[in-house]
């Protein structure tokens, strides 16, 4: 039923209908009013069995959240920026098991210097650690990612991130299609999983592997990612026949058959480049949009193929490699080595990415006037101030 | 769900136990070895008793196991719980720790507990045909018919007392041991078999040689040794010996109120506290040396001071007369030995007892071809024979310790002898092991527990009658001292290895089993052994 | 039937079996059908006292729970020795994650068995002083706090003995490590059974593998409490003490006789029993022995160091009242 909602309710909700056993939380922005939510839910018994534990740090929220999922249970948790960095070990060490945890990223950006607001830098600072990383576009897709993570993580016995991007996302009310009680149950089956801590058949979960044998896991969970771009668009497949709409998926290409310029990107920037390619496409220049709704695993034959027409492309990016540029770059120039890439950093620690600013930045992509680094309204004042 | 388990990620999931792939004996450098170490009182006892072993059945309750056990070698429990001298607990390593376990008082409480329970020997061995002569029924001679009846030989024991016990009747007052105990041992060595011939005296040794396929004489040491003191007409002079055995077959000594006990053995104690109880108001023990070079046992001077004895060290007795003796102080010199010091003294006695010792009544042998005598006793060879073929000998008159205890050795150890004499056979005493000493022991294990005193009976009591002074333990209280014993050298089945091998390399074998060492998986790091309470396992070199 | 000590004035030794007592009041480890959660083929080392205080500990739990109970361990040793590819040393169900999140970790287990409403299964956390006292202080404290239904084991070997012998908050004041040459200068360092009892918790409890029957009555005592419980158990280490590897219950011992090592229970954080030194005995005799420890006995004496070392004992003498005569102030 569609109402107006805040994205963290909606998503709180969401994960709710998806039964998790175990929710750990640690508070931090923009993240909280997801957890604030489901204690609610946890606390009014409309969210039951459930075991809502306050933890002591984020490191401790994904370490329960480890415990419970190798006991069998099915976890959740969601964290933003520095407690994203604060888990970092434990991350590896979830996926590293195989165990398939669903978290929420908020994203936001990595201090110092500290900065609450919205950018990709935490999720992208993670993004070789074993986990499935989506990402969503609008809340609608946000809360429709959770119920295909579970189905993914499960399935895969990989954990699975789910980035909305911190406050514009999060903290936006809109109307929303929560996803029913009966339509979560439909699609989303209780976990099974792979393994679990159980007396009556003990095993050793953890071992430690030297180097006869490192090599062979770290294949295997490669090959376990590169299985993900399988079943990641089947379950958007299967989604949207049980919920009748597309959310998803590993690419969603906007215009981009026949497109000159493809410009790539993540996450709810996505809206407003589409409505500027709109009116650029309006006047005649033929630019389409690449939406990357999976980040990892890399979805190289998705992009290629979304990008086979395009003469150039830009990948607007909210993260920033320094030293080296683009993140998402990288891997686009990994899908079409042979084509002409420029990135645009944008929207960093919160500065908003506005239509006129895209606009410029679109015309002089178009006219191969853009540097092959560049960052949107950067007041260039202030650094060559700064650099003299 | 159950599918899922042949789906375990490939190297961070493992089977359970799968270590066992690796063993990891193959870092040994040292390996345990369970042994058996001799322990202390074991090696003390002088009538070779398996003593570790019997206390252990103690310990578990089985005190019929226990008394069987002590059954093996000493046909005198409830005797030597009594009257012996308790080398055992002089040895106990428990003394170190706290105080020595009370063997003496748990074979008295076994012992006594087969005379009340009627529990019996049988004799299993088939006959062997064999005649043997014992002379003398005292503790040595009855001890070899016990042991020789028990290896089916038939026994003819000959003594010219009318009953059998020798010094343990005759010799040791009632009050330390009660003849109701002696009538009952002896009397299951004769339900055995053995022939007693009381009254009878032996005279001629060359016919019974000839008579018996062996004979073993034990006649004890029965004279009292005299001394040459100067005395009046009137003085009364008694012997010790005589004193004491004239009571034991009903005789009142005529001692008077004032007695004066000269001598500083057991005997000595023995006579100045039977005077006590037939009346003296005064018994006044009169020794040349100290206290502390005595030779009567501490414990029997303490008791006979309980008693009231009085004792006058570093005196002789120079004269004795009618009511009164003269002594003459003594100094010890540089190597301990009396000197006169020319200092006189009066005491009141009416009599004079002389304990000075006592002496093997040697007749029987002396003209015996081949038989040596030497400082008094006959003297026999490692298998206990004299230069006699066929005749063995044991107890006071052979060279040793004269106490019940040592003579009831000597007569198993002559039993041996004879059987294998018998048999044109040697007798070889099995290799005696390394002594269980306490530094071997790890004692932390014992729980903390002083030992149980016997209950005593109260002194006035004592001085006017000749009940037993010391009294039997409960069984509850003979359970609690048994379990003391610490097992010193021997494997007690603590569990204790079996628990702090850190790497479960003890296999436990079960009840009575004991355990082993699972070599594939020990790496040998010999906490086992350093932390076994008894001391029964030590740690070898591996070979290269 | 609550669990009871055993007085063993009437029943014979402190011995790992005793065949006095009744089967049911025989310990653990006297029983051949013990679950040996810690197997052979292990690559602790010779006489390593965290596999063998694992070892009682778990073997402990098993037989209090009948066989219901999961194991979360920290990085360390103990986890190093007993799972390395191919093989594990282990037969209990157990989950290793990381070096300092061990406690997270069993609060999760538990809180899914909760959730699952498989109370019946029990959570066993355990790592060594370096997981416990210092990288996972921040994820114990945070389990005990929320009193989650988990008992947190710790061995305290004193010390990082599996990096090499490094120090750790435990390592005890004077001691050599690698990164204190010339003594650790610390002092006692944090007692963790203390900041444990801070937490109120239902039950802390400290022991030793040179007292078995006292370590079982107290991992077996723990199971009958719900909520978070902490077992300290002190595991000596021939390699980072410098003792023979027969020494390992001894030393542990002489760490209890001499006051080094308090062993007590906690219900409720306060103290409820204390467990009393049999024979005291100077500092002397337990620092001696240790390698770790010779240079306060070398060339130059440090007289100062062994009298402020007995000092820390007389205080916990005085503070647990570990001497029969002395009052618990």
């Amino acid at each position: 039923m569609r109402s107006q909602i805040e994205g963290s309710r909606a998503v709180a909700e969401t994960v709710a209908r998806c039964r998790p056993e175990v929710v750990c939380a640690y508070p931090i922005s923009p993240q909280t009013h997801i957890v604030e939510a489901l204690s609610v839910l946890v606390a009014s018994g409309e969210l039951a069995p459930c075991e809502f534990v306050n933890v002591e740090s984020e490191f401790g929220a994904m370490s329960v959240a480890i415990g419970a999922s190798a006991a069998g249970a099915r976890a959740y948790t969601a964290t933003a920026s520095q407690g994203l960095l604060y888990m970092a070990e434990a991350l590896y060490n979830a996926s590293g098991l195989g165990l398939p945890i669903v978290m929420t990223v908020a994203n936001r950006a990595i201090g110092a210097p500290i900065n609450i607001w919205n950018d990709h830098s935490d999720s992208m600072s993670q993004r070789d650690s074993g986990w499935i990383q989506l990402y969503a576009e609008t809340n609608q897709e946000a809360a429709d990612l959770h119920v295909q993570a579970f189905r993914i993580a499960e399935e895969l016995s990989l954990p699975v991130m789910v980035c909305m991007d911190g406050f514009v996302l999060t903290h936006a009310v809109e109307g929303i299609d929560v996803p029913s009680q009966e339509q979560v149950d439909a699609f989303l089956p209780p976990f099974g999983p792979q393994q679990v801590l159980d007396p009556d058949d003990p095993m050793t979960i953890g071992a430690m592997v030297g180097p006869d044998a490192f090599t062979e896991v770290r294949y295997l969970a490669h090959a376990k990612h590169l299985r993900a771009l399988e079943v990641i668009p089947r379950v958007a497949d299967e989604f949207a026949t049980t919920f009748w709409r597309s959310s998803g998926g590993l690419v969603r290409p906007y215009g981009c058959l026949g497109a000159d310029t493809v410009v790539v990107a993540l996450g709810s920037v996505l809206g407003t480049v589409k409505d500027t390619v709109d009116e650029l496409r309006a006047e005649g220049v033929s630019i389409g949009v690449l939406g990357l709704t999976t980040f990892r695993p890399f979805p190289y034959d998705a992009v290629r193929a979304a990008l086979r027409g395009a003469r150039r492309v830009v990948v607007l990016e909210r993260a920033l490699a320094a030293g080296m540029g683009g993140i998402v770059t990288a891997d686009v120039c990994g899908s079409v080595p042979d084509k002409p890439i420029t990135t645009v950093i944008a929207g960093l620690g919160g500065r908003p990415v506005t239509k006129k600013s895209l606009r410029g930045l679109l015309t002089d992509a178009v006219a191969d006037r853009l540097e092959p680094l560049t960052f949107l309204d950067l007041k260039h004042d202030v650094v060559e101030r700064e650099l003299s | 769900m159950p599918e899922a388990n042949s789906h375990h990620p490939y190297a961070i999931t493992l089977d359970v136990g799968s270590s066992l792939a690796n063993k990891t004996g193959s870092w040994r450098t040292e390996r345990p070895v369970y042994l058996d170490r001799l322990p202390p009182c074991n090696d003390a006892c002088p009538a070779g008793e398996n003593v570790q072993e019997w206390v252990a059945r103690a310990e578990e309750g089985d005190y019929e196991a226990a008394w069987r056990q002590i059954m093996v070698d000493n046909p005198f429990p409830a005797i030597m719980g009594r009257v012996c001298y308790r080398p055992c607990e002089t040895a106990c390593n428990r003394a170190t720790l706290d105080e020595p376990v009370g063997i003496n008082s748990i074979e008295r409480f076994l012992g006594d507990e087969a005379i009340s329970r009627g529990w019996s020997v049988v004799v299993e061995a088939p006959p062997t045909g064999k005649n043997v002569l014992v002379v003398g029924a005292g503790p040595s001679g009855l001890s070899a018919a016990y042991h020789l009846a028990l290896r089916g030989h038939q026994v003819t024991v000959r003594d010219d007392s009318p009953e059998a016990g020798g010094m343990m009747r005759y010799g040791i007052p009632s009050y330390r041991l009660t003849r109701d105990v002696v009538d009952a041992e002896i009397q299951r060595i004769v339900e055995m078999g053995v022939r007693l011939e009381l009254g009878t005296s032996v005279t001629d040794l060359g016919d019974a040689l000839v008579d018996f396929d062996a004979v073993f004489l034990a006649v004890g040491a029965h004279v009292g040794r005299r001394a040459d003191i100067p005395a009046g007409d009137s003085a009364r002079i008694v012997d010790a010996v005589s004193m004491l055995a004239g009571l034991a077959k009903g005789e009142q000594p005529l001692l008077g109120r004032r007695v004066a006990v000269y001598g500083g053995g057991n005997t000595a104690m023995d006579v100045a506290r039977t005077a006590r109880r037939l009346g003296a108001s005064d018994a006044i023990v009169v020794y040349r040396r100290t206290r502390e070079r005595m030779p009567a046992h501490d414990i029997e001077v303490r008791e006979a001071l309980d008693e009231g004895v009085r004792m006058r060290w570093l005196s002789t007795i120079v004269y004795a007369g009618a009511d009164r003796v003269r002594i003459e102080k003594m100094r010890l010199d540089e190597s301990g030995f009396p000197q006169p010091t020319g200092e006189f003294e009066e005491l009141d006695a009416d009599s004079v007892v002389l304990a000075l010792g006592q002496q093997a009544d040697l007749a029987l042998v002396r003209d015996l071809p081949g038989v040596e005598i030497a400082d008094g006793v006959v003297q026999v060879d490692g298998r206990m024979m004299t230069g006699h073929a066929g005749l063995f000998a044991g107890g006071d008159m052979v060279p040793g310790e004269r106490t019940v205890t040592v003579a009831v050795g000597h007569g198993k150890q002559a039993a041996r002898n004879i059987d294998a004499w018998l048999r044109s056979a040697t007798y070889e005493h099995p290799e005696r092991p390394e002594l269980a000493t306490y530094d071997r022991l790890n004692t932390w294990y014992y729980a903390d527990a002083p030992a149980t005193l016997r209950p005593q009976l109260d002194v006035a009591r004592r001085i006017t009658s000749f009940d037993e002074v010391t009294q039997g333990l409960t069984a509850e209280n003979a359970l609690f001292e048994a379990r003391r014993c610490m097992s010193c050298g021997n494997c007690l089945e603590c569990d204790n290895c079996f628990g702090v091998c850190p790497d479960n390399a003890i296999i436990k074998l079960g009840p009575g089993q004991g355990y082993e060492i699972d070599l594939d998986f020990c790496k040998g790091c010999g906490l086992c052994a350093a932390e076994c309470p008894s001391g029964a396992i030590t740690m070898i070199r591996e070979r290269s | 039937m609550p669990v009871q000590r055993i007085k063993f004035y009437q029943t014979g030794s402190f011995a790992v079996g005793n065949r006095l007592l009744d089967p049911d009041q025989r310990s653990v480890q006297a029983d051949t059908e013990r679950t040996n959660s810690l197997t052979m083929g292990h690559r602790a080392c010779q006489g390593c006292g965290e596999a063998l205080g694992a070892r009682y500990v778990l073997d402990a739990v098993m037989r209090a729970t009948g066989n219901h109970a999961v194991t979360v361990n920290a990085t360390g040793c103990l986890e190093v020795f007993s799972t390395p590819f191919p093989e594990s040393s282990w037969r209990v169900p157990w989950l290793h994650s990381l070096f300092g999140n061990a406690p997270a970790v069993a609060t999760g287990v538990a809180a899914a068995l909760k959730a699952k409403g498989r109370t019946d299964v029990r959570v066993v956390g355990q790592g060594g002083d370096g997981g416990t006292v210092d990288i996972g202080l921040g994820c114990l404290s945070g389990m005990f706090e929320r009193n989650d239904d988990v008992l947190y084991v710790c061995y305290d070997n004193g010390g990082y003995m599996n990096t090499g012998v490094q120090r750790s908050g435990a390592t005890p004041h004077g001691a050599v490590t690698t990164t204190t040459p010339a003594g650790n200068s610390f002092r006692q360092g944090k007692s963790l059974p203390l900041i444990a009892m801070a937490h109120r918790i239902p039950y802390v409890a400290t022991a030793t593998v040179a007292d078995l029957r006292d370590l079982e009555y107290k991992a077996t005592r723990a199971m009958e409490f719900h909520g978070a419980r902490y077992l300290h158990v002190l595991v000596p280490c021939p390699l980072g003490w410098r003792t023979a590897s027969s020494e390992t219950i001894q030393i542990a011992r002489l760490a209890t006789e001499t006051g080094s090592f308090p062993v007590f229970e906690a219900v409720d954080g306060e103290v409820t029993d204390v467990t009393r030194i049999r024979r005291l005995r100077p500092v002397e005799d337990y620092l001696r022995p240790q390698g770790r420890f010779a240079h306060l006995f070398g060339d130059t004496p440090r007289g100062d160091v062994i009298s402020s070392i007995q000092a820390e004992a007389d205080r916990n003498i005085r503070t647990f009242g570990l001497v029969e005569t002395t009052e618990v102030s």
